[in-house]
């Protein structure tokens, strides 16, 4: 078991180099850099000073060093003034070491953000946190809910209920975030008045009035894949040999359900509960931009839009550590949850 | 001016009387696979549960409307009327005397016509997408699930490195303007484009080999056809000027295929690791057939099922996923009239207006639904034999 994590974890470690250099390279192509010298200077710049801002800003080294830099097995130069001659800092916002040292992500050192003026790490933190706490909300609200659905649903295969619920479920899944956050924020926002269609305020204090129509936005789409994979379990779960076996000794169904099926039947949606979060990546950066909740999505989108080069790199190392951190804890979680399965 | 207005029951019969072309070809086309669904196989098989006909009626229903859509709606989906700006449903518009049904938006275009016209856009993209990722999974996935080794350890790795790409920040990298000045987008779409040639050519080459006579037609046929339709997307050099598709266009079509084809690989690929312990393709390895006679003619015959509901859901998806292109404002023109955008534009008036917002949420929520609902009892008509 242990030199499976381990393993898993090289992989993972190698996936996360790839990819950062894959974004490094797409954020750092030419259009994009000028892009940022455009929106970093003031109007009506020539294409020499845009230049300029780009060599003094030492956007202008080589790439592989800058990725080095960045990873922190390179020692960051700092750039020199061209007024003194002496060594400066990049931005005048960060701490950015004055002499070269090796400073970067591995060092803990996430870079500088443009669009900010501040360091990453004081951006992204702060907004991770808040993103965690709509995912725990989150979380609460659709685990119970998909779960309910699918063992009612998978209870008794082809029953009414099953069929009711079933297409619920369908149409939860063909309901994306934008569509949905659109549609609750016309019925409790616009017609009831109940709830406030802006999250804003949440950052300050959260309130039924204000989270809930982000929670239950993003909550629905993934209750529907939940609740029918649930429900697949459960059905395959009521054919087998000890469930008749305990019916025909004369058990109730309820009782059957709960102590003998329930158990098993949740296995599989376990995995499918942790292979969620990539899905829910997606959706918070839609229902965060769509209900200005200054959250983890929020951020990513700003640096995004302003080619905000640091930040958008911690972002994508978050959420790509994100998504390769809840693939390994599915797989070892089902290893531990179902012992038929072993890993070598 | 004040502006006139029809009442609600009106706007339905409006709305309603609209759509008539949709309607009779809807009858016609249901009423037929009706009445010979016993011959159809398993899209006649569609028509014996009740969320099959469903599925299939909306997606039918937008089919139709993609294609009339020039007859279906009374305004040209860009044209803006000052008059009609934010214009409430049913207003008249004084001038053609014809009706606002759904209202006008923002910038006084008729937001019925652009959710008639926005099924265009999504029902070409979505399935060409789908197909060009199909052929790429499949490509594949067919020798990395056969081969295993080496081969499959690579492709996946490169498969799990696409997966493990929030696809909200692949868009963000790979959809914006300044990508468009480079080759990458070109790059990866004169590889992409390449997949359903090769497909082709292996899968009749393997086959006719044995028999010229079929061979040379079905390959000059392919590599015709392929090559011009290659040379009209890639390099946009088609010299009868019939194919052809806008940069920003290419680029979202190439992102969206470069997302999806991850998903269908690791499906193609669990279901060949599968299918190819069974005796017939033992047989046929007996036999002395070649690796790739094999991956086509015996098992990709065999894993088509899953396949097909695959593909049903995965269109959904890529609608989703244009949708979500469109929210973001990414790669489409800011007054294309597709779903995604127009959800944008309304999504931020809401506490003004909510007419402009409900026509599109809902055209996209019920196109999505119609096609998981296709898939779901596909998957059961598929499931019973």
């Amino acid at each position: 078991m242990l030199s499976f994590i381990l393993r898993r974890l090289g992989t993972m470690a190698l996936t996360m180099l790839c990819l950062t250099l894959v974004v490094f390279f797409l954020i750092n192509l030419d259009p994009n850099l000028k892009k940022l010298a455009i929106s970093q200077t003031e109007m009506h710049t020539s294409a020499e000073q845009l230049e300029n801002w780009l060599v003094n800003h030492g956007y202008r080294q080589n790439f592989f060093s800058r990725y080095g830099q960045w990873l922190g097995i390179v020692p960051k130069q700092p750039v020199t003034d061209p007024a003194t001659g002496k060594p400066t800092r990049r931005f005048s916002f960060c701490n950015d070491p004055v002499e070269p040292t090796f400073s970067g992500v591995l060092q803990g050192d996430f870079g500088c953000s443009t669009k900010f003026k501040t360091t990453v790490a004081s951006k992204l933190f702060p907004a991770l946190g808040a993103t965690g706490i709509l995912m725990f909300w989150v979380l609460v609200v659709m685990v119970p809910i998909s779960l309910l659905i699918g063992i009612l649903a998978g209870m008794r295969e082809g029953s009414r209920t099953d069929r009711t619920l079933s297409v619920a479920s369908i149409a939860s899944t063909a309901t994306p975030e934008y569509v949905s956050g659109v549609i609750f924020t016309v019925i409790f926002a616009s017609w009831l008045g109940l709830l406030n269609g802006s999250a804003a305020s949440a950052s300050r204090g959260i309130t039924f009035y204000n989270f809930t129509l982000p929670v239950m936005t993003l909550a629905i789409y993934g209750i529907g894949y939940i609740a029918r994979m649930t429900r697949a379990s459960m059905v395959e779960v009521m054919t087998q040999q000890y469930i008749r076996t305990a019916r025909l000794k004369g058990l109730s169904f309820g009782s059957v359900v709960v102590k003998h099926a329930l158990r098993n039947a949740l296995i599989a949606p376990f995995t499918v509960i942790m292979l969620q979060f990539p899905w829910l990546l997606t959706g918070v950066v839609i229902v965060e931009v769509m209900f200005r909740y200054q959250g983890f999505g929020y951020t990513l989108v700003e640096a995004a839009g302003n080619n905000d080069i640091d930040l958008l790199l911690g972002c994508s190392l978050v959420s790509v550590f994100i998504v390769l951190i809840t693939q390994l804890i599915s797989d070892v979680g089902y290893a531990f949850l179902n012992p038929r399965i072993r890993v070598q | 001016m004040q502006l006139e207005y029809i009442g609600a029951f009106d706007v339905v019969l409006g709305v309603l009387a609209r759509f008539w072309p949709v309607w009779i070809s809807l009858v016609l086309v249901m009423g037929a696979s009706f009445a010979y669904k016993k011959r159809l196989g398993l899209y006649g098989q569609l028509f014996d549960s009740s969320v099959g006909i469903v599925g299939v009626g909306i997606c039918l229903f937008w089919l139709f409307t993609a294609i009339f859509a020039s007859t279906v709606s009374p305004f040209n989906p860009l044209v803006q009327i000052p008059i009609m700006k934010d214009a409430l449903p049913g207003a008249v518009e004084p001038q053609s005397g014809l009706v606002y049904l759904f209202g006008g938006d923002k910038l006084a275009r008729d937001v019925f016509s652009r959710m008639v016209y926005g099924s265009q856009i999504v029902l070409i993209i979505a399935p060409a997408a789908t197909g060009f990722a199909l052929m790429v999974g499949i490509t594949l996935g067919l020798p990395a699930g056969y081969y295993g080794g080496r081969i499959d350890t690579l492709l996946s790795f490169l498969a799990n490195l696409v997966l493990a790409f929030p696809v909200i920040l692949l868009f963000y990298l790979l959809v914006t303007p300044g990508i468009m000045e480079t080759p990458i987008p070109y790059a990866m779409a004169g590889l992409f484009f390449l997949f359903p040639i090769i497909f082709f050519s292996v899968l009749f080459w393997t086959r006719y080999k044995k028999r010229p006579d079929r061979l040379y037609i079905l390959m000059g046929l392919t590599l015709i056809v392929g090559g011009w339709v290659y040379a009209g997307l890639v390099f946009d050099a088609d010299p009868f000027r019939i194919i052809h598709i806008d940069p920003n266009q290419l680029n979202i079509f190439v992102a969206v295929v470069f997302a999806s084809s991850p998903g269908v690989f690791r499906i193609v690929r669990g279901l060949v690791m599968d299918i190819k312990t069974r005796d017939y393709v033992a047989a046929a390895q007996t036999r002395g057939e070649s690796p790739w006679y094999i991956m086509l003619w015996e098992i990709l015959p065999n894993a088509r099922g899953p396949l097909i509901v695959d593909a049903c859901l995965r269109i959904g998806y890529t609608t989703i996923l244009l949708g979500t292109l469109g929210y973001f404002g990414l790669g489409l023109a800011p007054e294309s009239p597709d779903w995604g955008t127009a959800i944008k534009d309304a999504s931020r008036l809401l506490r003004s207006f909510i007419h402009p917002a409900l026509p599109p949420t809902i055209a996209l929520m019920s196109f999505v639904l119609g096609l998981n609902l296709l898939a779901d009892s596909l998957r059961e008509q598929s499931m019973k034999d």
